[in-house]
């Protein structure tokens, strides 16, 4: 490996690294602004300089090379007297009012004026003004705060993939604003408040709420979605104040999605705080005593096979279990998750997981998209394909229209005849699926939610193992699912007898065969309500709680702590960071109650012993936070049946997905915001 | 300068006429196909010439769609170079430069009778609604300062009279001829005539 001396310290480095990343790997802090490791190089805030030996000048470590035999300096008079000079300029016409900017505290600019500035300014001049920029509903503008390093600009184009983002005027009247001042298309959006190294772009709905020194910080995961994003959640007293990205190179990187970002504010509003008791058609307060007393009522007036229990998309492996257990005491087997009936085989666990991993997605060649539009179901995959695409220019296709992606990709078919040619090699598309090394196949739930969705599902299978393209190193078979708690379940096997009873939960929700259903933080199952008694335990006053008869409450992903598994069979622990509100509970604690009130002697478990028992029934679980272990690869030949059907993308509302951003307000303005563009036609 | 202002009353569509999609098709030639985008700066200056001397957003959006670029991008090309027009011109557009040459040999005397007598701002139609002027950066002529650029033509060598009689014309629209104001052909010397070749220092 190449050698370069820094500091008169010698050290090695990666061919390809530029001097900064030299820098940072002998433990030396180079100042920066407009340097950001995920975007493009763009050299022009000056701030690392450094000086380099045989150069007269001081040169810019961001965008020089690293090369054999270089000697850095980074301590030398000359490097102080540039960062000075670079900070002088950077501050001659920034606002300097800290106390009343919400960066404060966390800003870049800030922290290094204070190690490598000057105490005093010799612009005398006025200081420029720079009209507000209206950016959407999440960033908040302060331009006149704006050092121009462009990280904003670098973003929208390189890595959320809508280039909006722009420059516009020169030296010093250079501006930086989106196209007409309109608000930024993508979901990505609000990550370029993270990327402002000073306050000119800051956080709307945060906008003077706190400031960081006072907020305490709980690292949890998300889930708005299947991704698992890992987060950071800040909260002032028991307030969830607002939600970061925490890094993870191997999920989401440095990013999270604006669903993930701002539905926090829904955890504070619609929030159902005591049980509720349906009385002369209207609901009505009551208390935990009265509530448990009716359910179990309920329970002993009707025949176990008559209740049937659904379990929501937020849902924590902890109480899922719990759940589990309660109905297992109750001899009902009724229990289903899926929203819409897709065909899952749960029989080994390669069958429902996102298998290439995503960071995995890098190392492909080629991409099939079958029935699912990842730039709404899971917005920070769609990132990395992105990367992939932009990177190594591999060829996407798509079977459906998903509309656009933010990446160029081919429409090879919008049936299911279609697949079927694919899997029989019969269609052009084979021949390149095959050539192709490293191929995905990313089967969305549109795609299995179709009558041949298992004939879908299988013969990919079987189509990658017949040609050896599911091996120890490679695995492109993915599902992408779309609710956080879906793999989860899986694992737990809440679906028993998967084969036999596939439809039965919902053929027999159908045709009135349950007496009582109780929904468990379950908002999206849609069905027509009979006479049912419906239950609904969750935290916020949505759908579920709209046709509830009783209603117990329960705390959020955010007030208490549980397992999540995200698409990949990753396993995460979300944390509590706040409190349940009012008289709510966490829901195991309140299956325990009603076990306890049954009267049945059956032993209920504390926390600890459920994720015991968690951590025991998952299949290939490793570790936790890493993806689950490899095991040989059954070909148990399972025959579907085929249907000639159409395939097409159902369309998600992206900022309306969950009861938490159905309850956010700045989730409904975004979601008004995108309607409008939807209505009046797109600019871009 | 300052950031330019779009023109609050903008056409609705603009397309090039089909002379001008010829020139467009051979502008388009001299850059590599996978590099059309290259082509953003001479396509601008074509719709501003077909346009009255102004680029309307429907033109950027036209020649953005035409070659596949993002509208900021060409939005910031536009507002970024002084050539573009934003905002309607005169039909006469006086640009008088101002940097240093200029300004030493007296431009701010030639700005403050554009001031006078075409409009008291910058880039605003005079009242007979013929002209309009600007101030911009060197025009490359510092060789005849002060000088000044009426439409395509340079008017060179001037002084207050000679700045005030050429004003006057235009705003009459019967505009003078442009070259040196002094007597000099081209930029030789003025006393003695040298051209190409001869005696040269």
């Amino acid at each position: 490996m190449p050698k370069i001396t820094i500091n008169g310290k010698e050290i090695e480095f990666e061919k390809g690294m530029t001097v900064l990343q030299a820098c940072e790997l002998a433990d030396v802090e180079i100042p920066r602004f407009c340097y950001h490791e995920k975007l493009s190089i763009a050299g022009n805030c000056r701030m690392c300089l450094v000086e380099m030996e045989k150069s007269p000048k001081p040169i810019a470590s961001c965008a020089m090379p690293a090369t054999e035999g270089m000697n850095i300096k980074t301590n030398t008079t000359l490097v102080e007297k540039a960062r000075k000079g670079v900070m002088e300029f950077l501050l001659a016409n920034h606002p300097l009012d800290c106390p009343v900017c919400d960066q404060g505290g966390e800003c870049d600019l800030q922290d290094q004026s204070l190690y490598y500035g000057v105490d005093k300014s010799r612009f005398v001049e006025n200081k420029r003004d720079v009209k507000e920029k209206y950016m959407g509903p999440l960033i908040k503008t302060q331009m006149t705060r704006c050092i121009h390093c462009t990280r904003c600009v670098r973003f929208a184009t390189e890595v959320a993939g809508v280039p909006e983002i722009g420059a516009i005027g020169r030296g010093e009247d250079m501006q930086i604003t989106t196209y007409l001042e309109k608000s930024m298309e993508s979901e990505l959006s609000a990550n370029v408040i993270d990327l402002c190294p000073v306050g000119a772009l800051t956080s709307k709905p945060y906008a003077f709420e706190a400031r960081p020194w006072e907020l305490k910080k709980t690292e949890s995961v998300d889930v708005m979605d299947a991704v698992g994003s890992n987060i950071r959640v800040d909260t002032y007293n028991w307030e969830v104040k607002r939600i970061l990205p925490r890094l993870n190179n191997e999920i989401n990187e440095e990013w999270i999605s604006d669903k993930t970002r701002y539905s926090c504010d829904g955890l504070l509003k619609q929030r159902l705080d005591v049980p509720y008791i349906k009385k002369n058609n209207k609901l009505q307060k009551s208390s935990w005593d009265e509530a448990i007393n009716l359910l179990v009522d309920k329970i002993q007036s009707v025949q176990p096979n008559e209740i049937a229990g659904h379990i929501g998309d937020m849902i924590n492996m902890e109480n899922a279990l719990s759940f589990k257990n309660f109905f297992k005491t109750l001899k009902s087997e009724n229990l289903e998750f899926r929203e819409k009936n897709f065909y899952i085989n749960s029989d080994e666990k390669i069958n429902y997981i996102f298998n290439t991993s995503i960071a995995g997605i890098e190392d492909a060649d080629l991409i099939l998209l079958v029935g699912t539009n990842p730039r709404h179901e899971a917005s920070i995959l769609n990132a990395r394909i992105r990367k992939t695409f932009v990177q190594k220019k591999i060829p996407i296709f798509s079977i459906g229209n998903p509309g656009d992606l933010t990446y160029e990709y081919e429409i090879i078919g919008d049936s299911t005849e279609d697949i079927k040619k694919i899997v029989n090699n019969e269609h052009g598309f084979s021949q390149k699926l095959l050539s192709a090394k490293k191929p995905m196949i990313i089967i969305g739930e549109s795609a299995l939610e179709l009558k041949s969705g298992g004939y879908i599902f299988e013969e990919f299978k079987k189509f990658l193992i017949k040609n050896n393209l599911i091996n120890e190193n490679w695995n492109g078979l993915n599902i992408l699912v779309q609710n956080a708690s879906t793999v989860g379940l899986l694992d737990l096997e809440i679906l028993q007898d998967q084969k036999e009873k596939s439809s039965s939960f919902f053929d027999n929700l159908k045709n009135r065969k349950f007496k009582l259903l109780y929904l468990l933080g379950s908002d999206n199952l849609e069905f027509q309500k009979n006479d049912e008694f419906i239950v609904y335990q969750g935290s916020h006053g949505d759908r579920g709680a709209e046709i509830a008869d009783l209603i117990l409450p329960s705390a959020t992903y955010t007030e208490q702590n549980g397992l999540y598994e995200n698409l990949e069979g990753r396993i995460q622990e979300g944390k509590k960071a706040s409190y349940p509100i009012g008289e709510a509970l966490e829901d195991w604690k309140i299956f325990n109650r009603i076990i306890k009130k049954l009267n049945i002697n059956e032993k209920s478990l504390n926390f600890d012993e459920l994720r015991k028992e968690v951590l025991k029934t998952v299949k290939n679980f490793s570790e936790i936070n890493e993806l689950p272990k490899k095991s040989v690869i059954k070909t148990n030949n399972i025959e579907t049946s085929f249907f000639n059907e159409k395939i097409s993308v159902r369309e998600l509302d992206y900022y309306y997905t969950n009861s938490i951003s159905r309850s956010s307000k700045t989730m409904s303005e975004c979601r008004q915001i995108r309607q409008k563009i939807k209505k009046d036609g797109t600019n871009n | 300068m300052s950031v330019k202002k779009v023109y609050d009353k903008q056409p609705k569509e603009f397309k090039f006429s089909d002379e001008n999609l010829k020139k467009v098709e051979e502008i388009l030639k001299r850059y590599p196909k996978k590099n059309k985008k290259s082509a953003v700066m001479p396509l601008l200056y074509l719709a501003q010439r077909q346009n009255d001397n102004w680029i309307p957003l429907a033109a950027m959006k036209y020649i953005a769609n035409y070659l596949a670029m993002p509208y900021i991008s060409v939005y910031e090309v536009a507002t970024f170079y002084t050539m573009y027009n934003l905002s309607p011109v005169g039909k006469h557009f006086i640009q008088v430069c101002t940097t240093t040459p200029c300004l030493l040999r007296g431009a701010d005397k030639i700005v403050k009778l554009c001031k006078e007598n075409i409009s008291p701002n910058e880039n605003e139609i005079s009242k007979k609604g013929n002209c309009s002027w600007m101030e911009v950066e060197c025009l490359g002529a510092c060789v005849s300062a002060p000088m000044v650029q009426i439409n395509d033509d340079y008017y060179e060598d001037l002084d207050e009279k000679s700045t005030k009689e050429i004003l006057i014309s235009l705003i009459n629209d019967k505009p003078l001829k442009p070259g040196s104001y002094r007597g000099r052909k081209n930029t030789s010397p003025e006393k003695i005539l040298i051209s190409n070749g001869e005696k040269h220092a």
